[in-house]
């Protein structure tokens, strides 16, 4: 592929100084990059930082080091008003949780029609009004719901607010932040459908946080396993899912459960330890497997796993 | 063994499964009308039987304040020996007081002053002490613990001391009663509007907003402000009875209003020493005062649920 990358992030860390002898290491040299119109998945268990990358590239935090450029401009230092617009209007987010992440007090359309007026885009009043009908009819809501509040929807509608309040700036990549693991199953699987379809129609890149690798192999092109802040190995999903390297990446497969009831009941999930497994993540490197598949690790570990 | 390998074998045909429907749209169940959220809070408002009472008896009262006393033959401070202390009568609706003025008129110039000072604290919690607890609030760091150490030294000063020490260069009169409430009747509505702020911008709806690029003043005004209504206007309206007592308080000690000047506190403050002989002195104030009282407490609570969506179903 010769096409530039929309994303890419170059050993960002991010660290948090809780006092001043203890700081937490959230994210610690990370790397990937995402193509436009894909969707890079990435994965980990709670607490390994998946959130805090997505915060720190849409700059809700200062990144403490590395580079992430998006579109091709640098974006983890300061920035000027210009490259600060761009990254307001052209990188997205979807939330977690769509009870919290829409204002109670205001009405869908006003909610929807936020990003239009920050950055004042829209010529008067029938215009904003035609821009969130849109956008309604485009996440599968009708036009009545616009003059409605929060409270009035189910949790599957609030997330499809959510998701026209992030399109509504046709963004050119969405940090969709664990936004379906609040959603009871049969709804997780209409908004990620949802998600596919306007993919499909806006060519918009996602970075897809989740915990669910079944959700994650389903809709994401490249996958990104993320343990205690470092990458533990990357590729697309069929290198990763047919031919995972790294022990932690078995054990999150290994815990997928499998829709036949009869294999379902031989499964055995492995188990992985980090204290006890004997791996440093701060001595591994990256490693090329085949393709795009890259893992952490030392040398021998690679071997070995490898064997 | 064979069974087991059987079993591990079997796997489910791509056609095993048939989709049972498919529905993308949802259907709308009811026809919301579109119109502003400022008349959906009117409409709310005017249904609350308590709060249109509560907003009827201030209007009311409030005419009264400003014409009975332009309207009376009689002057708050017509000072007349003859008619000391006589009862309610055609001629003096509410009676006399002890220096025989006429105490209907006293009645509502006392109301003017006091409706004056709620007024006046309501725009002193408003503007000074709202505006300082979101900004202390909302930026929060070395912003927020300076100006809380300011707030605690002020607050550390008893108004008292300030009152007696403004009254060394000013004269005894409203202003400076204002002046002294200004100074500290704030720091309550500060503290809940800062613990309300430290609250709100910590949920995910904030953040959102950042992520749009919305600055610091669409987040504060948009975002945060409507969420915490409800405890500024429970603040406020707990602000207005302290603001005319602390007024009665200090004309009782001497440091308030001048002497032939009334209101309300001070017409209670008198009648209540010859509440034995001539009850009707303190009874009739008293009454009024309580009317007021309880009409700001109904329009309050009324605004507050005028002003909350999630009520709007009931």
């Amino acid at each position: 592929m010769n096409e530039q990358p929309i994303l890419e992030v170059k050993n960002l860390k991010q660290y948090f100084k809780v006092s001043r002898r203890f700081t937490v290491k959230a994210v610690d040299g990370i790397s990937f990059k995402i193509m436009p119109g894909q969707t890079y998945g990435l994965v980990g268990e709670s607490g390994s930082g998946k959130s805090t990358t997505g915060r720190s590239i849409i700059r809700l935090y200062k990144p403490t080091e590395g580079e992430i450029i998006f579109n091709g401009k640098n974006i983890s230092g300061n920035m000027s008003k210009d490259e600060l617009k761009l990254l307001r209007t052209k990188m997205q987010m979807i939330f977690q949780d769509p009870m919290a992440c829409l204002n109670p007090r205001r009405k869908v359309m006003d909610i929807i029609a936020e990003g239009l007026d920050i950055h004042h885009e829209y010529e008067n009043e029938q215009d904003r009004e035609k821009k969130v009908y849109e956008m309604l009819e485009l996440v599968g809501l009708s036009k009545e719901h616009a003059h409605r509040y929060p409270h009035q929807f189910s949790g599957g509608q609030r997330q499809r607010i959510g998701i026209a309040r992030a399109f509504i700036m046709h963004p050119q990549l969405i940090i969709a932040d664990e936004a379906i693991s609040a959603l009871d199953v049969s709804i997780q699987a209409q908004v990620v459908n949802l998600m596919k379809k306007i993919q499909k129609k806006t060519n918009t890149a996602y970075l897809f946080i989740a915990h669910d690798l079944s959700m994650v192999k389903y809709i994401s092109d490249h996958i990104g396993v993320l343990h205690l802040g470092h990458l533990v190995e990357t590729g697309t999903t069929e290198e990763i899912f047919n031919n995972p390297i790294h022990p932690y990446t078995k054990s999150l497969l290994s815990a997928i459960p499998e829709p036949n009831p009869r294999v379902e009941k031989h499964r055995k999930s492995q188990t992985y330890d980090y204290e006890s497994s004997g791996i440093n993540y701060l001595e591994g490197t990256k490693h090329l497997v085949d393709g795009t598949h890259y893992v952490l690790a030392t040398d021998e570990e690679f071997a070995q796993w490898t064997r | 063994m064979t069974q087991n390998q059987a079993l591990k074998e079997f796997q489910f045909q791509p056609d095993d499964f048939k989709l049972a429907r498919h529905q993308d749209v949802s259907v709308v169940e009811q026809i919301t009308p579109a119109r502003p959220a400022w008349k959906d809070s009117v409409n709310l408002f005017l249904r609350n039987k308590g709060a249109v009472i509560g907003i009827c008896c201030i209007v009311i009262i409030t005419l009264f304040a400003i014409f009975a006393p332009m309207l009376s033959s009689w002057k708050y401070d017509d000072i007349n020996t003859a008619l000391q202390n006589i009862a309610p009568n055609a001629e003096h609706w509410f009676g006399t007081d002890t220096y025989g003025r006429d105490l209907w008129v006293r009645l509502w110039q006392g109301t003017r002053i006091s409706l004056f000072v709620a007024v006046m604290a309501i725009l002193i919690d408003v503007v000074i002490g709202v505006t300082y607890g979101m900004i202390s609030g909302y930026f929060g760091g070395k912003v927020d613990s300076i100006m809380q150490r300011i707030q605690e030294v002020i607050n550390s000063i008893p108004t008292l001391v300030v009152l007696t020490i403004l009254l060394m260069v000013m004269q005894s009169n409203l202003f400076t009663i204002i002046l002294a409430l200004a100074f500290t009747e704030w720091i309550g509505m500060s503290r809940i509007t800062r613990a309300q702020v430290l609250k709100t911008k910590e949920e995910e709806f904030v953040l959102a907003s950042r992520t749009l690029g919305a600055s610091s003043f669409f987040i504060i005004f948009k975002e945060i402000l409507p969420n915490i209504y409800s405890q500024m206007i429970i603040m406020i309206m707990m602000s207005i009875p302290n603001a005319i007592f602390y007024e009665a308080y200090l004309s009782f000690v001497g440091l308030g209003l001048p002497i032939p000047e009334a209101s309300l506190g001070t017409l209670i403050n008198d009648g209540f020493n010859t509440l034995t002989i001539t009850p009707y002195q303190m009874t009739i104030p008293v009454i009024v005062f309580s009317i007021l009282m309880l009409s700001f407490n109904l329009v309050g609570d009324g605004l507050r649920d005028a002003l909350d969506p999630t009520m709007k179903e009931m």
